[in-house]
């Protein structure tokens, strides 16, 4: 039993089910990502933890207590909206200590908190200003504070950070992860950026049409995608995902796809995968940019790296990166090469594949093949 | 206004500025001829008025006029002026007001961020309600006040503007909290407020745009009705506007129309005072909400 249990929690309005049976689970001090497109329920079930939406069926707990019928103020919980919802009529000190306020807090002890809240996040200098003379990141900080202060169970994060520019987002990202680092309280956070759920999480919830699609570490998420979707949704750029076969070539299992001028690449998988007995079957395989690569790119440590000659399409060069497209199995295939290989478009060129990180799906499923 | 709102008038040449110009001053002067003429002839003796010259300024200034309406004419049977009655209607028209915004902000506040199973519907009714005609609900509501026990009483009179205010206020309420982020309202409540803490502590602080439409229009209708005034009041709670009308049909004596014409510019003073202190927020809680951002 975990700190935060959710169990077969569902949530419908009226006939339509906008969140399907689900179960997560995290210990103390974790770091959820509800990650997934808009649409996904990924709010809605955060909205469900805060007790802001009723569960339909199901139970949600936390530190082992049933949350069902439990008003949001009792939950011991905290919230940090998308738009901060600061309260505008209220000055940053006021909106920091309104929960404690609401909690029957003594007025000292409000204001300690208050002062060390400010300290931490070093917004003590705004205190008396009103949010509306706020710049986006100073009121970031107040709506984190004012979670802060209460010194919850749990943290609910919904999105707070789309409302900032590029540059920021980045280093309050950082900063939320300090944060939790220092702090060690258990969060649940809620995104529609699958770096931002690489990033910060230790566990990720991916989600898509009402169905949480993977939980798993980040790595797992990324490394291992339960299905095409997880595998599409989560990395930058997305994982390739193209048609193949397998065939047995002396007793080793190989994924056969088609080339640009119709020659055929054979690329063999790492021994001990255990896809012979899938010999004929049509897969679709999944390869990160990473796993694509110039030769001496290749990752060293990889036991089956296998380098084919294709046509380069189209390069992209990203600074730190290149980025090359060929085609495979009729699909754009995204490499990525290392800034300095002269690689030109038009050309033909060796792609160093690292079959190590292959994953397989299922055409017609769409789930991973083991 | 701020200067930046000048940024975004259309530039005019001279010469449509000047026929603009002059056509707002002559619209102006029309306008406000009658509260000359009501200003000027309760300024002047009655005299002057008999030998004709509405027009003219008075030969003689004098207050006498005013006087005599606020405490000596005779109004119905007894000659008291007409303060008595200003004092009903102020005792009428300040709860009437006050209860009916307060409750249609409330109204508002549920409507809008505690919503539920047939809201749309309960809003519905109530718009409904203002678009009822005043004469159509006199007899029920007679009745009403009746067995209640309140009827001819000032406080029968606040619970008929009540009655009929609620729906207006409410539909502003409602309109100007549909623009107030739902976010606050479910921040406050993880943070512990209870409903009428988040209304207090919340929404009342951010309404007052919306605040000072809803009292200037219920302070006007209320203050300037008529019709439940001479049908649910008695002598002794009649307000301000059923004793201008004493005043000024009765049937006996001269008719002083100096005295007239000071008693109704005193009718319809507290409307204006309203209208001049929180004119400005009028038009702006009005149109707010109208454009986003």
């Amino acid at each position: 039993m975990g700190f935060l249990d959710i169990k077969n929690a569902t949530k419908s309005y009226g006939a339509v089910k906008v969140l399907h049976e689900t179960d997560i689970s995290i210990e103390e001090g974790e770091f959820l990502v509800l990650v997934g497109p808009s649409g996904c329920g990924k709010s809605t079930l955060l909205n469900m933890i805060a007790g802001l939406e009723n569960i339909t069926t199901g139970d949600i707990a936390i530190k082992g207590r049933s949350m069902n019928g439990v008003r949001p103020a009792d939950r011991n919980i905290a919230m940090v909206f998308q738009s901060y919802a600061l309260y505008p009529n209220m000055n940053v000190g006021q909106n920091i200590v309104f929960g404690l306020e609401m909690h029957g807090v003594p007025k000292p002890e409000r204001d300690k908190a208050m002062k060390e809240v400010a300290e931490l996040l070093q917004i003590e200098h705004l205190l008396d200003r009103k949010p509306g003379q706020l710049s986006g990141g100073q009121r970031q900080r107040v709506a984190m504070g004012r979670a802060l202060v209460r010194d919850p169970d749990v943290f609910l994060f919904d999105e707070p950070l789309s409302n900032l520019d590029a540059k920021l987002r980045v280093d309050m990202r950082t900063e939320i992860k300090k944060l939790h680092q220092k702090l060690k309280t258990t969060i649940v956070y809620v995104t529609h950026d699958q770096i931002e759920a690489l990033t910060l999480s230790t566990r990720i919830a991916v989600m898509y049409g009402g169905h949480v699609q993977q939980l798993g570490t980040p790595k797992e998420i990324y490394d291992n995608p339960a299905n095409m979707f997880v595998a599409g949704f989560m990395g930058s750029p997305s994982m390739n995902l193209f048609p193949a076969t397998i065939a047995v070539e002396n007793g080793r299992a190989v994924a056969r796809t088609k080339l640009v001028g119709g020659a055929e690449a054979t690329l063999p998988f790492a021994e001990g995968r255990g896809f012979e007995r899938h010999e004929g079957r049509d897969i679709v395989l999944g390869l990160r940019p990473e796993a694509i690569t110039d030769r001496d790119g290749a990752d060293r440590n990889s036991q089956s790296v296998h380098v084919v000659e294709a046509h380069v399409e189209v390069t992209e060069p990203a600074g730190s990166d290149t980025f090359v497209v060929t085609q495979m199995g009729g699909k754009e295939v995204t490499g990525r090469f290392r800034a300095d290989v002269d690689v030109q478009a038009g050309q033909s060129f060796p792609f160093a594949i690292n079959m190590d990180k292959a994953v397989v799906f299922d055409p017609e499923t769409e789930a991973r093949i083991s | 206004m701020s200067s930046n709102a000048t940024a975004t008038v259309v530039r005019t040449g001279a010469g449509s500025r000047f026929v603009i110009y002059t056509l707002l001053i002559l619209f102006c002067l029309y306008y406000l001829l009658p509260l000359y003429v009501m200003v000027v002839n309760s300024l002047k003796p009655l005299s002057e008025i008999q030998a004709g010259g509405m027009m003219s300024l008075p030969e003689e200034w004098t207050v006498a006029p005013w006087a005599s309406a606020w405490s000596t004419a005779q109004i119905g049977v007894e000659a008291t002026g007409l303060k008595p009655f200003f004092w009903n209607s102020i005792v009428m028209v300040v709860p009437a007001v006050a209860i009916s915004t307060v409750l249609g902000a409330l109204n508002g506040y549920v409507l809008t961020k505690w919503r539920f199973r047939g809201d749309t519907i309960i809003f519905g009714l109530l718009l409904f309600g203002c678009f009822i005609p005043f004469q159509m609900v006199l007899i029920p509501m007679a009745r009403m006040l009746g067995i209640v026990g309140l009827a001819g009483t000032v406080p029968g009179l606040i619970f008929v503007h009540l009655v009929y205010g609620i729906g207006f206020s409410t539909l502003y309420f409602r309109n100007y909290y549909q623009q107030f982020p739902t976010e606050l309202v479910r921040a406050a409540m993880i943070d512990g407020a209870g409903f009428f803490t988040i209304f207090r502590r919340i929404m009342l602080p951010s309404s007052g745009p919306i605040a000072v439409v809803c009292v200037i229009w219920q302070f006007t209708n209320i203050w300037n009705d008529f019709l439940f005034g001479a049908s649910f009041s008695d002598f002794d709670s009649q307000p301000m506007t059923v004793a201008l009308n004493n005043l000024v049909q009765s049937s006996t004596g001269v008719k002083e129309y100096n005295v007239h014409f000071a008693g109704a510019i005193m009718a319809a003073l507290p409307t204006l005072l309203v209208y001049i202190v929180a004119g400005r927020y009028f038009v702006r809680g009005l149109m707010a909400g109208s454009v986003k951002g």
